[in-house]
């Protein structure tokens, strides 16, 4: 059960903002593809053209070499792709099972007596909770009323658990503490052995570079650049991530900040900084691009 | 047993069992039901007619018809929008029938299927038009509440001369559909209770034990988070529409065939009062939430307020009175439930 997803050319425009600029990748079953990039980049559209939210103005997609229109999210669900939104998709009115398996009910019985499986769905959800760590105590309870975390796991799972060949997750480990976050971390790894291909948005180097495979860096709507892990550093991922020279500005800020207000612990996070970003710039003689995203 | 409920206890401290009566709290209908006993209780008290089984068959009469219009409306608000073409859709309906069938001649079952073929179009109509312009349903259906009444006072003004299509019960084969939809099975009470109850039970079922009731609910909630979770949320929609105006379609055949005649002015106004019944039975007006049964509970306070007044021998006009003020309760709790279950955390 292998699956290839293609993007080819793709763009899209929201009036005069063009969120996503002439991309091209090729995401691949079986392993991690990252998407990083700053703030507005255009990650978030980019997962909801591949989630079927809404199709591309140029370009095409295509998985397993066919080229693929999804109308509506359910189109792509149908081919087994599930996706952590960034606003996760929840209803805050609705109770943990019907959030967990809204638009794809368990039913039993025949067609006119067809009915909801509710015993069976709400163990579940236990169940699929309980593997993140996360006790759910009343599958009744309202999505509103838990905690940030809660939901955003509650979102996890229900991509895990509907997201047959391929899982996109869009920081999906925003609010999540160390122990969660871990958990998402371990779930990547495993999707991936399982061999669906998986694409990851996240701001936290630390977390793209131990389970990324690929890693596709986005600037202003287009592609910045396209490495394969074995060319790229912890350090130098980081460094793309930030940007170096807002990094070095930052510095210079924090400093100022200090010598105004007087305070050491800000003067020390500046040295801290400046410290890294040097390290950063040493290491950039060994900087390997490959701009040629098939 | 017991070993495994210890270990979920020590497994988290903060493990509450909620008992039945914070369930039944937690549940939309709640406050309706509440309301329903107090109204009953008082009337009772007021009027020794009241509980008799005249004084009974009088609340459930005008309740049922209300009911099964507050139901389909409640449900169309679960799913985040408002149908104010279902009152005018009763009268329109019925005319129609009235028409094809006492004026023209027509068949009376094929009288029946065209007119309810009518509701399905309008239903299809207000569900494209809020779907396509994405205009809220609210001013949509406004404008589809005045182009039937317009149409439908000139149309038949134009025919008859009048606004009253009288004759029905002269058509052949009149007799059985009187039995299905208007006769008095069991002493004074009506078969529109059945139907009322029937309905009801329907609509309680689809909401909480099918998908498609879960999709109403995510509709409602959040169009966009339901549609990225695979929700049809446009067929949902379309569906909910149809329901209601087929609704207004089932109710105008009740009254056509109770009194033999259609009148065009049949439903101007019951929109609101559809709607308040919806509210009072917990559903809110924002969607995602509510309940049938309370909308069908909000639909008998109404029947048992307004016989309740006349029983009590008080003038009628203190109905709006009791009804704006249940209105405010209804609405005042509603928005508490709906902040408890939103942001509240446990
Ligand atoms: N529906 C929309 N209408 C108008 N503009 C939009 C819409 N969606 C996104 N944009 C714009 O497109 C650009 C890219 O947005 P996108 O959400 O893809 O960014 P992102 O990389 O996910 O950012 P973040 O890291 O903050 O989540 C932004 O400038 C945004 O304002
Ligand atoms: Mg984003």
């Amino acid at each position: 059960m292998t699956v290839e997803i293609e993007v080819d050319s793709v763009s899209k425009h929201f009036g005069q903002v063009t969120a996503l600029d002439d991309f091209s990748a090729v995401v691949k079953s079986g392993e991690v593809t990252c998407v990083l990039g700053d703030n507005g980049a255009g990650k978030s559209t980019l997962i909801k053209i591949l989630s079927g939210v809404f199709p591309p103005d140029e370009g095409e997609v295509r998985v397993d070499g066919k080229k693929v229109r999804f109308m509506s999210p359910r189109d792509a669900l149908k081919q087994g792709i599930g996706t952590v939104y960034q606003d996760l998709a929840m209803i805050p009115l609705m109770s943990v099972w019907r959030n967990f398996f809204l638009g794809t009910e368990p039913t039993r019985g025949v067609v006119p007596f067809r009915n909801l499986n509710t015993s069976w769905a709400k163990q579940t959800v236990v169940d699929e909770m309980g593997k993140m760590g996360i006790h759910i105590r009343d599958p009744e309870q309202r999505v509103g009323t838990l905690s940030g975390g809660e939901r955003q796991s509650l979102a996890i799972a229900r991509a895990v658990y509907f997201g047959a060949r391929a899982l996109i997750l869009d920081e999906p480990t925003a609010a999540l503490g160390v122990k969660q976050a871990g958990v998402v971390l371990r779930y990547i790894v495993m999707a991936k052995r399982r061999g669906l291909a998986v694409i990851f948005i996240t701001h936290n180097p630390n977390h793209a570079y131990p389970v990324g495979d690929h890693f596709v860096i986005l600037k202003r709507a287009q592609v910045e650049g396209d490495f394969r892990k074995e060319e790229l550093s912890l350090d130098r991922l980081m460094q793309m991530m930030a940007g170096g020279e807002d990094l070095s500005n930052l510095v210079e800020e924090l400093e100022q900040l200090a010598t105004e207000t007087g305070e050491a612990d800000l003067a020390a996070a500046a040295h801290g900084i400046k410290d890294e970003v040097e390290g950063l710039h040493r290491l950039e003689g060994t900087d390997h691009r490959d701009e040629t995203s098939a | 047993m017991t070993e495994e409920s210890a270990a979920t206890v020590a497994g988290d401290e903060r493990e509450a069992r909620r008992s039945v009566f914070k369930r039944a709290l937690s549940r939309p209908e709640f406050g309706s039901l509440v309301g329903a006993i107090a109204v009953l209780t008082f009337f009772s008290w007021r009027a020794d007619t009241f509980l008799t089984a005249r004084g009974l068959a009088n609340v459930l009469d005008p309740s049922a018809t209300l009911g099964i219009m507050a139901v389909a409306v409640g449900l169309l608000m679960i799913g985040g929008e408002f149908d104010l073409s279902a009152g005018v859709m009763v009268g329109a309906t019925a005319t129609m029938f009235a028409l094809l069938t006492a004026d023209a001649g027509l068949n009376i079952w094929l009288a029946m299927a065209i007119s309810l073929a009518f509701a399905v179009l309008i239903g299809l109509f207000n569900g494209f038009m809020v779907l396509k312009t994405r205009l809220p349903s609210f001013i949509v259906t406004l404008g589809t509440l005045f182009m039937i009444l317009g149409a439908n006072v000139g149309l038949t003004r134009l025919i008859t001369d009048t606004v009253i299509v009288s004759g029905v019960g002269n058509v052949p084969g009149f007799d059985f559909p009187f039995k299905i939809f208007a006769a008095n099975p069991v002493g004074q009470f009506r078969i529109t209770v059945v139907w009322w109850i029937v309905m009801t039970a329907l609509a309680t079922w689809v909401l909480l034990r099918t998908s498609f009731g879960n999709w109403i609910f995510g509709v409602g909630g959040d169009a966009q988070a339901a549609r990225s979770v695979g929700v049809p949320v446009a067929f949902t929609k379309l569906m909910l529409f149809v329901y209601v105006s087929v609704s207004a379609w089932l109710v105008g055949m009740m009254n056509t065939f109770r009194l033999a005649s259609a009148s065009v002015s049949t439903g101007i106004g019951q929109e609101f009062e559809f709607i308040i019944a919806a509210v009072i039975g917990g559903c809110l007006l924002t969607g995602g939430y509510g309940s049938a049964i309370g909308a069908a509970i909000g639909a008998l306070i109404f029947g048992m307020v307004r016989q309740g007044i006349v029983l009590s021998g008080w003038d009628s006009d203190w109905f709006f009175l009791f009804l704006g003020v249940m209105l405010l309760i209804a609405a005042l709790i509603n928005q508490i439930v709906r902040k408890k279950a939103e942001e509240a955390r446990s």
